[in-house]
């Protein structure tokens, strides 16, 4: 076997990925691309003849605007996560040995139960049938004497906090991976020679945790643009985003040509805000 | 800075600092005076390094008032604080090139962008590292970072440097060189150096004053030759360089030279701190102040026959162990004529006369 062609165990290493790859990557997005050209047919399923049509709508304003509002929304969940992530992690990092690793595992525990159920549970919360919303309601109107209850269920500040709820996690693990290798005495450092906290954060400690902050953006990031399940269950259609939009063409709109052609365009959006965001966090890396 | 100066750069009265129950610093008081090379010197776990870090304004005091140019520094942080510290791991910001990290105390202070390349340029020049501006701390040396650390502090012109083990990491020659390097840097640049060190040598080489620590308290504050000549107790003497110690109890006092006896043996020594006729106590006697001599002198005190257990030959000076009855001591003697004539060493078993000279040796409190 000594003689065997290096070309030929270097195929036999690539295959699995490579199989993997062609099979769950390249055939999918090939397919949804050829459907992305095609036209919808009566029953819903597509058909031929093929057509830029559907092209044409996402680039029309309606569809241009509702991508801007997704990555408006989208970026604002991620710089509150970060902000949120920061000061905990800080926190977890100093804790002594055996309660960081308590604090950690208590982080990821959320992902023992399923997604949607806890954002139902988080749903039920901001109920204003729900027990905690009648108590505050109950202070605000009966003791307070405002006029109109509170609600927060079905408002842009339900979907962010579901969005920022559901994402945080994602921020504070690639986080805690960064700050558990920051030198602490770079901050003493910076505060003898006169930097104040502010400056000592934004000048020592952020340009040395950046690898954890961009890694925790894009995972919190490109999930939240392509998020449905918090936008149908917290905004109740009052807040509309490019992914919910997608998974209506593939359901009740019954238009996959055209729920296709705005998939692959969240790719293309997507990518490319990840690329630029990573240049950027790389600039700022090395000044 | 034109502040008028206090008298002293740097007072600690009667300060305190405790983590839950352990006093680290334990009553220690101490005043440095301006542009002073001052060392703190102990065993790890001393109180040196916490007493550095409260001048620095890393921990606050529990007890006692802390001064820095006569001003009680009480509530001010370290950022405001007129002092630089250069850290035992350097702490070099890994993320900016030696001339950013040499302006980042400036930039901090908003001076002026061409005043911060001056002089960053000029303390870069200082420490003899010009030409590696444009590095990152990662592409150097131990010892070429330990200068980027020195200048990084010296270019913001403190009113004291303080200097956590600088030189620890550093191999012994370096280390040598860079002691000398440091104590004519402290003369040229005119500033208080206070500096924090388990190495005698070094504290005995560059200091003007040295304050041996232990546990927490200040022993003793003095010169080097004092704390070497005159040690106040059995842990400084101890402490700094090699000594012979002679517990008995004190018999007779005699204007400056005390009696002391020791297993039905008398000796005579300096009186030092605390010895009281009566009392227990020990006399410390260093082991290059003492002579083997074949015959003794007549009449001469301090002088017993021993017996050589054991030399060694360590080029400069030949270390004889001798002992007198149960008694072991360490003897230095310096090869100062020919040694390559065998005849001229002792030799284990032999009988050899010991003695010393009255003012060698010191009688302190036990």
């Amino acid at each position: 076997m000594s003689t065997q062609n290096p070309s030929t165990r270097l195929f036999g290493l690539m295959f699995p990925g490579a199989f993997w790859l062609i099979v769950f990557f390249f055939l999918p997005i090939t397919l949804i691309l050829g459907i992305s050209f095609m036209t919808k047919g009566g029953s819903g399923s597509p058909e031929f003849p093929l057509t830029v049509e559907n092209y044409s709508r996402v680039f029309g304003e309606e569809y241009l605007t509702l991508f801007g509002r997704s990555l408006w929304i989208s970026l604002l969940s991620t710089i509150l996560t970060v902000i949120i992530a920061f000061p905990v992690t800080i926190w977890i990092v100093r804790l002594p040995k055996k309660w960081r690793d308590l604090a950690v595992f208590l982080v990821m525990i959320p992902f023992w139960t399923n997604f949607l159920l806890r954002t139902y549970a988080l749903r039920f919360m901001l109920l204003n049938e729900g027990p905690v919303m009648r108590a505050i309601n109950g202070v605000w109107v009966d003791s307070l004497g405002f006029e109109d209850p509170i609600e927060l269920l079905f408002t842009q500040f339900s979907v962010m906090l579901g969005l920022v709820y559901g994402n945080l996690p994602f921020m504070i693990l690639p986080l805690y991976a960064s700050l558990e290798k920051f030198d602490w005495t770079l901050l003493e450092a910076a505060s003898d020679l006169g930097a104040n906290v502010m400056n000592s954060f934004m000048r020592v400690m952020l340009p040395l945790t950046a690898p954890g902050v961009i890694a925790g953006s894009i995972l919190v990031f490109v999930p939240a643009i392509g998020n449905y399940v918090t936008v149908e269950l917290m905004g109740g259609g009052k807040s509309q985003m490019i992914g919910r939009t997608i998974a209506q063409q593939f359901s009740t709109a019954n238009h996959w040509p055209f729920g296709a052609a705005l998939s692959l365009m969240m790719m293309i959006v997507v990518t490319a805000a990840a690329l630029i965001y990573f240049r950027v966090g790389r600039g700022e890396k090395v000044r | 800075m034109a502040q008028p100066q206090a008298d002293f750069a740097v007072e600690l009265r009667d300060v305190v600092k405790q983590f839950g129950d352990v006093a680290a610093v334990d009553h220690v008081s101490m005043a440095i005076r301006q542009k002073e090379f001052f060392s703190m010197l102990g065993p790890s776990g001393c109180g040196k390094t916490t007493c550095l870090r409260m001048i620095a304004g890393f921990e606050q005091p529990t007890k006692g008032d802390l001064r820095i140019n006569g001003l009680s520094m009480g509530n001010v942080p370290a950022f405001q604080r007129n002092v630089n510290t250069v850290f035992q791991s350097y702490a070099l910001f890994p993320h900016l090139t030696v001339a950013q990290n040499v302006g980042f105390g400036l930039e901090m202070k908003r001076v002026a962008t061409d005043e911060i390349k001056r002089r960053v340029k000029e303390a870069l020049e200082l420490v003899r590292l010009p030409q590696l501006a444009d590095r990152h701390p990662k592409q150097m040396s131990g010892g070429q970072q330990q200068r980027v650390a020195l200048a990084r502090a010296l270019v913001n012109r403190p009113q004291v440097l303080l200097l956590d083990e600088p030189l620890g990491a550093l191999d012994l020659k370096l280390r040598k060189e860079m002691q000398i390097e440091l104590k004519n840097l402290q003369t040229q640049v005119g500033i208080t150096f206070i500096y924090v060190t388990h190495d005698q040598e070094e504290a005995l080489t560059m200091s003007d004053r040295i304050c041996v620590m232990s546990r927490g308290k200040a022993l003793q504050i003095g010169s080097p030759l004092e704390i070497y000549e005159r040690p106040n107790c059995r842990f400084v003497a101890d402490f700094i360089g090699e000594t012979n110690f002679l517990d008995g109890k004190v018999m007779r006092i005699d204007g400056e030279f005390a009696e002391i006896e020791v297993a039905g043996r008398k000796f005579v020594g300096r009186v030092g701190e605390g010895a009281r006729v009566g009392d227990n106590a020990t006399m410390s006697i260093r082991p290059e102040k003492m002579l083997l001599v074949d015959k003794p002198t007549p009449g001469a005190l301090n002088t017993y026959e021993t017996r050589v257990a054991s030399i060694a030959y360590v080029g400069s000076d030949t270390r004889v162990i001798v002992r007198l009855g149960d008694i072991q001591l360490d003897v230095w003697e310096q090869n100062s004529q020919s040694t390559l004539d065998p005849s001229y060493f002792f030799k284990p078993g032999e009988a050899a006369w010991l003695t010393f000279k009255p003012e060698n040796a010191l009688v302190i409190k036990d």
